[in-house]
């Protein structure tokens, strides 16, 4: 296989891993701060014991976030270095940032806070976990700029060997990142609550574990999961209709829409085929896409026909449209996956309401316990749609993919494949074993007594 | 000061940083499955870095975005360039940090005793290639006209690099069960000051060796070797002066005068590196510069307030960490947490 395949074939799979772990990390850091501020308020001990109890399932993700993280840093090094002298300008900053403003903050207080119940006051101790908090969600935002730019490139001129900072303001405001960034966070929001719903769910099944804490837990990770999922939809949409207009490749493939309409379908249902421009099997609604697009039923949505037109006229000769049929579907299962989140939050809502518990709905919290995978799937092929859309610019309208990675010379196939294999075989190893630690602490959780059952 | 010649000495900070407080915890691992016999014994050398290794680890990470921010081109010949050890640098480091979370969570003696001896190689590993890295960064190595690095693995592994690499190794060893003996208790403390001293020697050792090998090879050609030798022998005082505090039992001195020592060393190298970055041996003319490689003055100036705001609250906070957990280690099970 030719390095620039094998290339990419790490950074994706390196990189989609490393944010396996990171929207854990974004939502539960900060739900878990909540929950011990109230415990610093009201001095309950049903909030400490939950607080305990989510932390291990925290840090087990924490740690395999931290150590994929580090090999991130080097990435673009390694198999990126043309990318890395292109960019290395505008890139660097927000990554020097990121690890001075961010990455210090949240591991230097994460170690305090797992060291320091005994040492330090409740006040103390819970702050120290706002700290950490604040931190991961800060390290967010500065490799969302990073990547902003990659999609949406903005406050640059052009040098001699690659882009140069023209505008740091507006690199660290670009437009895009207004978006993803929101959506990352309630991103981040919602995949807390389902982990803690559904393992809460799965020691309902099990009649395992302190019951008031997995009640309290179930309620409040309900409340926090519906605001983060509603915002993510809402933030979703508009995140849509801003690239509908600057990345207009995108959207086209993400719709499989290969012909400009008016007013345009949405489609819910197809198998895009390149070859001959068509999808088959397609299930449409009428104008729902010209509304979701333009906020109007009769409007025109451009398709992949106008949008190579443009890219040609601006570009030249090329072809400038990504794989249809993997942006298409990856767009479909994050906005499947999230309405359905959406549903299951607001029946589960409703049990709430009415008082009653999981363990009174064994069908309905084995459902929840699948579901974890629900905000992984989203996250996952969002991230596919954003990348594998962009293609085929590394940095968009800028620098192709294929110039960005390292020069044969340099770096020889046999060398990624070693770091592909080795690289990948351990985080996947690294992943199991911690799926299973996770298992095992609820395992270690105490069975209920029969009358504590009920 | 040119804000280039001000990020090379920012850059050279994060490593002395790195070098600092990483050292001392590299050196905690490689002696984690020899110091501790029992296992409550390994889990107090666990825990006297438990609070501390992240926050150390960052300084890496903050080293590596800094030279992708101040001099991508750097940035972009190193790491392309030295892939393989950077591979196994990253695996390495994969394995020891989860090995930290993972190593208590179940009981199984075989369970344990696996990663301990991950979290060893995590650690020896990284120690020794950084060690070889930085030695064949200032010796220089095959770089073509197109800041291409030439030279395939092999070229990494000179006579040169790895005896840097091995100095690397036992300074680390020294300056970490240096800080062994200022944190744990039951004994445990008094073995730490032992191999402390011993390691004493075979850095003492090792460091002439290096030494002596770095003057045709680096120093011979250094621009501003006057700079670079007063850091050497600062490095060379303060090993010595760390040999008299270990004799006598005064750790807390002598952990410092270790810190000193790595200090010298990294800015004594530095120095004799600058104004190159990485200097090529196929051709002078072809090396990396501070001026060829590093960011636009843009650039440089946002990092530059960037840096001046943030280092040192973050050397702030730090600081108060290691004051909270200033206390030493127990073995008692109960007041363990990793
Ligand atoms: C729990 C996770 C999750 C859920 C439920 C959703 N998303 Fe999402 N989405 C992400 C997690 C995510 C992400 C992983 O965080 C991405 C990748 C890049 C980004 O900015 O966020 C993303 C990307 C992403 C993009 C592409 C951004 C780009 O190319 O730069 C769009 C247009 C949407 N999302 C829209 C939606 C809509 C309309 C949703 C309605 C259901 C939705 N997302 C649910
Ligand atoms: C963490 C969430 C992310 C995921 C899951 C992800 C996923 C991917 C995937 C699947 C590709 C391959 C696209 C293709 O080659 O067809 C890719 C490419 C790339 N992404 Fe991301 N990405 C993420 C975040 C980022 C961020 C934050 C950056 C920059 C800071 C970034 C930079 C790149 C670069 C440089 C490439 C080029 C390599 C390539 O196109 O193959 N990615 N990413
Ligand atoms: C490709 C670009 C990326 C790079 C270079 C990168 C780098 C890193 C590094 C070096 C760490 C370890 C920090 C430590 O030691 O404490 C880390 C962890 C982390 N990163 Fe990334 N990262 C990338 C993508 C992302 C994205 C897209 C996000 C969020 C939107 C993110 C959020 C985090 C968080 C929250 C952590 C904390 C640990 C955890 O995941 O649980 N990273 N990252």
């Amino acid at each position: 296989m030719n390095p620039l395949a094998l290339a990419r074939w790490q950074f994706a799979i390196l990189t989609i891993i490393h944010f396996f772990f990171v929207p854990l990390t974004l939502g539960i850091s900060i739900f878990l701060a909540i929950m011990e501020t109230a415990y610093v308020r009201t001095g309950k001990e049903v909030y400490r014991d939950a607080v305990k109890f989510w932390a291990k399932v925290f840090l087990i993700n924490f740690a395999l976030g931290v150590v994929s993280g580090i090999v991130q840093e080097f990435q673009f090094g390694l198999n990126w270095s043309e990318y890395a002298r292109f960019m290395g300008d505008i890139f660097g900053a927000p990554l020097a940032i990121e690890a001075l403003l961010a990455f210090y903050l949240e591991s230097t207080f994460i170690g305090v806070w797992i060291f320091g119940w005994d040492k330090l006051s409740p006040k103390v101790h819970a702050a120290v976990l706002w700290l950490t908090a604040i931190g991961s969600n800060l390290s967010a935002i500065w490799i969302l700029i990073a990547n902003s730019f990659m999609q949406h490139p903005v406050g640059y001129k052009m040098g001699e060997h690659g882009v140069l900072m023209a505008n740091f303001g507006q690199v660290a405001t670009n437009p895009n990142v207004l978006y993803q960034f929101p959506h990352v966070f309630f991103a981040g929001m919602s995949t807390a609550a389902f982990v803690v719903i559904g393992l809460s769910a799965y020691l309902y099944l099990q009649k395992r574990g302190d019951k008031a804490m997995l009640d309290m837990s179930v309620r409040w990770a309900t409340v926090y999961g519906l605001i983060g999922v509603v915002l993510v939809i809402l933030v979703g949409h508009f995140q849509g209709q801003f690239l509908e207009r600057e990345q207009p490749t995108k959207m086209a493939a993400a719709e499989a829409l290969w012909h400009s309409e008016h007013p345009a379908a949405f489609s819910l249902f197809g198998i895009p085929n390149e070859a001959t421009q068509t999808t088959a099997l397609e299930v449409k609604i009428p104008k729902v896409l010209s509304f979701l697009a333009d906020n109007d039923f009769e409007s025109e949505v451009e398709g992949i026909d106008a949008a190579q037109k443009l890219m040609e006229s601006k570009y030249g000769p090329g072809n400038y449209i990504p794989p249809v049929g993997i942006v298409y579907w990856s767009f479909r299962l994050m906005v499947y996956a999230g309405g359905l989140m959406l549903l299951l939050l607001l029946y589960l809502w409703y049990l709430n309401s009415k008082g009653i518990t999981l363990d009174q709905k064994p069908g309905f919290a084995k459902a929840l316990v699948w579901s974890i995978l629900l905000p992984y799937l989203a996250a996952t092929t969002g991230w596919i749609m954003a990348e594998v859309g962009r293609q085929p610019w590394v940095v968009y309208g800028l620098l192709k993919t294929q110039d960005g990675v390292s020069p044969a010379s340099v770096v020889s196939g046999g060398e990624v494949l070693f770091s592909l294999l080795s690289l990948g075989v351990v985080y996947i190893v690294l992943t199991y074993i911690g799926v299973r630690l996770v298992i095992k602490h609820l395992h270690s959780a105490p069975a209920q007594t029969p009358a504590a059952a009920d | 000061m040119d804000l280039k010649t001000l990020w090379f000495i920012l850059i050279t900070v994060l490593f002395i940083g790195f070098f600092f407080l990483e050292g001392f915890d590299y050196g905690v691992g490689m002696l984690l499955p020899f110091l501790g016999k029992r296992d409550e014994e390994r889990r107090a050398i666990l825990n006297a870095i438990g609070p501390f290794w992240d926050g150390n680890e960052v300084w890496m990470i903050t080293a590596g975005g800094a030279l992708f921010a101040s001099f991508p081109q750097w940035y972009a010949t190193l790491f392309s360039g030295f892939y393989i050890p950077l591979v196994l640098m990253l695996l390495a480091l994969i394995l020891r940090g989860v090995g930290f979370e993972f190593r208590s969570k179940e009981e199984s003696a075989g369970w344990r005793s696996t990663w301990d001896w991950l979290i060893w190689l995590g650690s020896l590993l990284p120690a020794l290639l950084w060690g070889v890295a930085i030695a064949n960064i200032v010796r220089g190595v095959p770089i073509d006209a197109n800041m291409h690095y030439t030279g395939g693995f092999f070229n990494l592994l000179n006579p040169y690099a790895l005896i840097g690499g091995i100095t690397f190794v036992v300074l680390f060893l020294m300056h970490g069960a240096t800080y062994l003996a200022l944190k744990l208790t039951n004994g445990l403390e008094k073995q730490a000051t032992r191999v402390a001293g011993r390691m004493w020697v075979a850095t003492l050792v090792m460091a002439v060796i290096f030494l002596l090998y770095s003057y045709p090879e680096v120093l011979s050609k250094a621009q501003y070797l006057g700079l670079s030798l007063v850091f050497l022998a600062v490095a060379v005082v303060a090993l010595l002066v760390d040999g008299y505090f270990l004799k006598n039992g005064k750790m807390l001195q002598a952990f410092w005068a270790g810190g000193v020592t790595i200090l010298g060393v990294t800015a004594g190298f530095f120095a004799a590196l600058y104004p190159n970055v990485m200097p090529s041996s196929t051709n002078p003319a072809y090396s990396l510069t501070i001026a060829n490689a590093s960011a636009s003055p843009t650039t440089l100036k946002v990092m530059t307030i960037v840096a001046v705001v943030l280092v040192p609250i973050v050397l702030v906070y730090q600081a108060w960490t290691y004051y909270t957990f200033r206390k030493r280690i127990s073995t008692k099970k109960e007041e363990l947490t990793y």
